[in-house]
């Protein structure tokens, strides 16, 4: 029977790619224990792949050694995932928009934007114990919103 | 992620199924691209009717083949966008970079 309470998980990986797909099916799980269907899943991992994948290469910059530390509550009403790498922080106003035509031919930097498209709220901020913290919410239910390939 | 190269007289049509996300598959798709070009193609068409997943890095991959064979004097087209794919293009504002085929008759028929 689906939980109608928040559930939570919380992971520790390395800074391996690979561990994002282990990520992957905890969220995922998670989601599905709460009853949400497939059309609710896709965008949720979709942007929890984005923000793990920056966290890794962006964040810890591939070093194995550093950590990424990821929470998930899901609820039937709300997914909320916090994603914290060790790494040194970076200014998000300072990413520049990939979309403008300066930067659409360039191979990198479209994570951000892909998942600001995705989720409803995109939050970054310095860690405690430093780092960066980024919380990715997505409301559910909603019917009317944009949604990339969900 | 997986490939299969079939050559068309002068096009290659590099297929791919799976996933074109960090770490699985990207590298794959930037080593075919070289291939090609290593091999003299001009002319290459990227279909991507099987692939399930692509991310932000996956998209990357997909720019840079796009500018490695232009600037080798080349032409890369997709083939077969599945709309998940098709909408990342459209958000991304990458529509307008690519040439994108529904079928394979028309690419061929766009690179002749």
């Amino acid at each position: 029977m689906p939980h109608s309470k928040p559930v939570n998980a919380a992971i520790s990986i390395t800074s391996r790619f690979e561990n994002i797909e282990l990520v992957e099916r905890v969220v995922r799980d998670l989601m599905i224990n709460a009853g949400l269907g497939e059309e609710a899943i896709q965008p949720v991992i979709r942007a929890l792949w984005e923000g793990v994948a920056n966290a890794i290469r962006h964040g810890n910059r591939g070093e194995l050694d550093r950590r990424v530390e990821i929470e998930a509550t899901v609820s039937p009403v709300l997914v909320r995932i916090l994603i914290t790498d060790q790494g040194n922080g970076f200014d998000v106003a300072s990413v520049p928009d990939p979309t403008s035509a300066e930067n659409l031919l360039k191979p990198s930097g479209r994570g951000i934007f892909i998942m600001r498209q995705l989720m409803d709220r995109v939050e970054f901020s310095r860690a405690s114990g430093g780092g960066t913290t980024v919380v990715l919410e997505r409301h559910l239910g909603t019917t009317e919103r944009r949604e990339v390939g969900s | 992620m997986k490939s299969e190269v079939i050559d068309h007289e002068d096009v290659r049509t590099i297929k791919l199924s799976g996933k074109i996300t960090i770490g699985a598959g990207d590298v794959t798709m930037r080593d075919l691209i070289h291939a090609a070009i290593d091999d003299g193609k001009k002319k290459i068409l990227v279909d991507l009717g099987d692939v399930k997943a692509v991310d932000s890095s996956g998209i990357g991959e997909l720019v840079a083949a796009y500018t490695t064979v232009a600037k080798n004097g080349g032409r890369l087209a997709l083939l077969h966008l599945s709309p998940k794919i098709n909408d990342i293009l459209q958000v991304t504002q990458l529509v307008t970079v690519f040439d994108v085929f529904d079928d394979e008759e028309s690419a061929l028929a766009a690179f002749s």
